[in-house]
């Protein structure tokens, strides 16, 4: 053997090394995805490829047809005079849009505590709040003139968004009280308190039916043809919420929480404050839905059904767009046209509008169904999971 | 000798195994020698990677045979396909001259192969009897037999002299005793060849050396074990043969008694590696942490660190020794910020730090390599890029402001890859995919780079192949000797007497002795640490 101490000495053991070790070490080798975060929520988080929601659109649209079929209806003539309405009919492009507009931005409500590994289903109660705020203050400033009611009203429904998840957020990062549990108790919570408010102090007397105060006509929002105002406004925050997750200081602390909160407390990232602060970015959106909501859409009014399901398809859209916060928009788009669609749907085929809410309980069943992605992705998971298991002596 | 070819290198006992074995163990008389498994060019690739390459190896009856080999080498690959977890691509394995493919890990049990995770395969709320017949359970009447179960470990207990109480629940157990009970369970199913996967990872030293102990009984009474570890004391101390394995493919064969600790190390990395590392005296300068009278509690809320001082001074490295559990964890987590004192003060160059956070002691300027590397060091689906700049995310250059620097993360980045020799396709890379070593090299060059005036190391080389081993420690040095202090929290007390210029032990949380690190006595650390003073 060769002097042992040779190398050493000479003090450049690590060119060294270098160059006696050209070849790759084998585990370097490309692993394809990253080790995932654990379960079915870092499954969900876990950015992949669009393969997985457009298989369950076309397997939703393909149920749904033999449901459809089943009651002696045309699927192809269904569908057609469906998306004939919502696309192609000037009304029906406005109706589609003016659906959009809250489902980005209850989308973005469910994305944004996603990155952060909480799960949200209370998109619905902070878009209420939002809403029911936005009343009050437009009622509160209904002598000002209609451009600033708007901007009041708007402002409200962010805050009282915010305000309500922060409650979820504080619950989890003070006590540990889990969010999927805090925010459907706070739906509950807001649907209650809500319907107190819009039977006593906020109730307009006029109507016999409970119902707030209306918009006063200047506040309300005026469609530029046939693209409601509310768009504009979801399309860019769409894009900023994107931007702001992955340029920003922000969302990579949101990201790193999300991720390995481990690693974020050792790297000096406040987890609680972080998750307060995301479930409030979260209902901020949600409740500004609301308010949009409540300036844009006729009667004008907070009333019973204003929120619908529409902080509930906010999870549906988050899930289809695989928590991307661009990928909201075309969810919406589809999500929205069915929606729109429905009524014609009803008075062309007799079919009950229901079959929309059935065709997205089915695809938001396949999309989170994470046997879904194991069937597509079997052999690269099986290859990659083999390979993650097998190293590391 | 900066490019020596791996065969050469390691000199003529180290050619591969041949088919009838040159080169057997010795402490086999020639007449018990029965063929106990033989692997004939075991191969097996993931992709274009090749795991295991034309693998040839054989053990004998009451052998002890150690897999050596750098992280990422294939060892666990190996005994995988052995044990019916993983099926070879090609070659075959013959256990007692039975050569049909082993099916399953249930296959491989009932042809008497007994395997030993890493990670203990125990249900933590259950009683030792419970889990030993767990997988294999016993009835009488519908009802689990658990007083069969009893008498089945005392009886094993007593047999190979592993005493084990059947009724403690596993999670209340030390982590050797949770290993003697998994070696129980495996010997109960009336093995021939019990594999260890890196058995010794989660042990003290003297749960180490009864391991091994346990190991050389078991031999000699007939069971044959295979092995894995990367640490060269352990081959020589309890192995009679000893496989070396690099970048998959057996690069040599030798028996223990034939060669030594820089023998093996050379035949790991196909180079020579220094084991001692070389520093000049150290030079302290003013204090730089400091100390006094700290409490911490652990997650039991119990006194992990009860009334520990002391005080680390520019220049030197002090390293704190103890027998893992003594509070060296809890200690390093109240000096990073991570987990608030009870009752002490911690300054840092003067400051009071006690009730500082993790953000605020980094800026102070604590660097801070965590033992659990891939709890809190990295993020594995980060970037290497980005978790390099883990903790320092919103600093010049890397955010102006509220908006990160992508280019100044991935130049730091490229920076840092050159300087501390870390091994990746590149630097978007996940962590997650390398080896443990080059992970820790990630870690060690984020919290050397900033130029820290403490750097804090905990366990740092827990884990790591020999070659990133010595590249860290003269990292450790090098920062010693431009003026940083070095705090040494390490259960390894080959690497606190190498590198410590002072040394701290540490037992029931306090510091019971403090010495100078270059007369410092092996044997007297060793009885200090373990709690006689």
């Amino acid at each position: 053997m060769a002097d042992p101490r040779d190398e050493p000495s000479d003090g450049t053991p690590v060119e060294g090394a270098v160059a006696t070790e050209t070849a790759p070490p084998p585990v370097l080798a490309e692993r394809g995805a990253p080790p995932p975060p654990t379960g079915v929520l870092g499954l969900l988080v876990r950015e992949q490829s669009i393969i997985v929601p457009i298989v369950a659109v076309i397997a939703a649209l393909a149920i749904g047809a033999v449901l459809i079929r089943a009651q002696g209806v045309n699927p192809t003539y269904a569908y057609q005079s469906l998306f004939t309405y919502s696309f192609g009919t000037a009304d029906g492009l406005q109706a589609t849009f003016e659906k959009m507009v809250p489902l980005i931005l209850c989308g973005l409500a469910v994305v944004i505590p996603l990155r952060v590994g909480l799960f949200n289903i209370g998109a619905q109660g902070q878009l209420m709040s939002g809403a029911i705020c936005a009343a009050a203050a437009a009622h509160a400033v209904r002598e000002a003139p209609g451009f600033l009611i708007a901007v009041i009203a708007m402002v409200a429904g962010i805050l009282g968004g915010a305000m309500w998840a922060s409650i979820a957020g504080a619950l989890k990062a003070t006590r540990g009280v889990h969010e999927v549990i805090s925010t459907i108790m706070l739906n509950s919570i807001a649907a209650g308190l809500i319907d107190y408010l819009v039977n006593g102090p906020l109730k307009d007397p006029s109507q016999s039916y409970p119902s707030s105060y209306p918009a006063p006509d200047g506040a309300k929002f005026q469609a530029l043809g046939f693209v409601p105002i509310g768009l504009p406004i979801a399309l860019v925050l769409a894009i900023l919420v994107a931007w702001m997750l992955r340029r920003t200081t922000l969302g990579f602390q949101f990201e790193t929480i999300g991720r390995n909160r481990h690693a974020a407390s050792y790297a000096g990232i406040k987890l609680g404050g972080m998750i307060v602060l995301a479930m409030a970015v979260a209902g901020a959106l949600a409740g500004l839905s609301g308010s949009i909501e409540y300036l844009e859409i006729d009667p004008y009014r907070y009333q019973d059904g204003i929120a619908g399901s529409l902080g509930f398809d906010g999870i549906t859209i988050a899930l289809l767009a695989r928590s991307s916060p661009l990928g909201t928009i075309p969810a919406a788009l589809l999500v929205g046209a069915l929606r729109a669609g429905s009524s014609t749907l009803m008075f062309n085929t007799g079919i009950q509008p229901e079959i929309v809410d059935m065709l997205l309980a089915i695809t938001l069943l396949l999309v989170s169904l994470p046997i879904i992605a194991k069937l597509i992705f079997r052999r690269h998971t099986a290859k990659s999971s083999a390979l993650a298991s097998s190293w590391g002596s | 000798m900066s490019q020596p070819a791996p065969e050469t290198a390691t000199g003529g006992s180290t050619a591969a195994a041949p088919e009838t074995g040159s080169a057997t163990s010795r402490s086999v008389p020639q007449a018990q020698r029965e063929r106990l498994l033989e692997l004939d060019g075991l191969s097996k690739s993931y992709g274009t990677v090749h795991a295991n390459r034309d693998i040839s190896l054989h053990v004998e009856r009451g052998e002890i045979v150690a897999l050596l080999g750098e992280n990422g080498a294939g060892k666990s690959t190996l005994v995988k396909q052995i044990f019916g977890l993983i099926k070879p691509d090609r070659g075959t394995i013959t256990i007692k001259g039975d050569a049909s493919p082993i099916k399953d890990p249930r296959d491989a049990i009932r042809r008497g192969i007994g395997m030993v995770h890493q990670h203990f395969q125990l249900v933590p709320v259950m009683t030792v009897a419970e889990n030993m017949i767990l997988g294999n359970e016993t009835t009488s009447r519908g009802v689990l037999d658990i007083d069969g179960a009893r008498r089945l470990v005392r009886e094993l207990s007593e047999k190979h002299g592993l005493r084990v109480d059947p009724d403690a629940e596993v999670e209340d157990l030390p982590v050797g005793t949770q290993q003697r009970v998994e070696i129980l369970k495996a010997l109960s199913r009336s093995v021939d060849l019990l594999i260890l996967d890196e058995p010794t990872a989660v042990l003290t030293p003297q749960e180490t050396d009864e391991l091994l102990k346990v190991m050389k009984e078991l031999a000699a009474g007939g069971t044959s074990i295979v092995f894995i570890t990367h640490k060269l004391r352990e081959v020589l101390a309890a192995a009679d043969r000893v496989y070396v394995l690099r970048q998959g493919a057996v690069v040599g064969e030798v028996a223990t008694a034939d060669t030594d600790a820089r023998g093996l190390a050379t035949m790991m990395v196909g180079r020579d590696v220094v084991l001692r590392v070389d520093k000049d005296e150290a030079t302290p300068g003013e204090d730089v942490l400091s100390i006094r009278d700290l409490v911490v509690l652990d997650d039991r809320q119990l006194r992990a660190v009860d009334g520990f001082s002391l005080d680390v001074r520019a220049g030197e490295i002090v390293g704190v020794a103890g027998v893992e559990g003594n509070g060296q964890r809890e200690l390093v987590e109240a000096i990073a910020g991570m987990r608030p004192p009870q009752s002490g003060r911690i300054d840092l160059l003067g400051k009071d730090i006690t009730k500082a956070n993790p953000h605020e002691t980094h800026v102070a300027g604590i660097g801070h390599i965590p033992e659990d590397r891939e709890r809190h060091g990295l993020v594995a689906s980060y970037s290497l890029a980005d978790n390099l700049v883990l903790n320092r995310f919103s600093e010049k250059p890397f955010a102006n402001g509220f908006v990160r620097d992508f280019d100044a993360v991935r130049q730091n980045a490229e920076a840092l890859f050159t300087e501390f020799d870390i091994r990746a396709a590149g630097v978007s890379a996940p962590a997650g995919s390398l080896s443990g070593g080059n992970k820790q090299k990630v870690v060690v060059a984020r919290e050397m780079s900033f130029g820290p005036k403490l750097l804090m190391a905990a366990q740092p080389t827990r884990g790591v192949d020999v070659g990133s081993i010595e590249f860290i420690h003269r990292r450790i040095v090098a920062a010693r000797d431009t003026g940083a202090a070095v705090l040494l929290v390490s259960a390894e007390l080959d690497e606190v007497l190498s590198l410590a210029d002072r040394i701290a032990v540490i037992h029931g949380g306090k510091v019971v002795a403090e010495m100078p690190g270059k007369d410092a006595e092996r044997t007297e650390i060793g009885r200090l640490m373990a709690g006689d003073h």
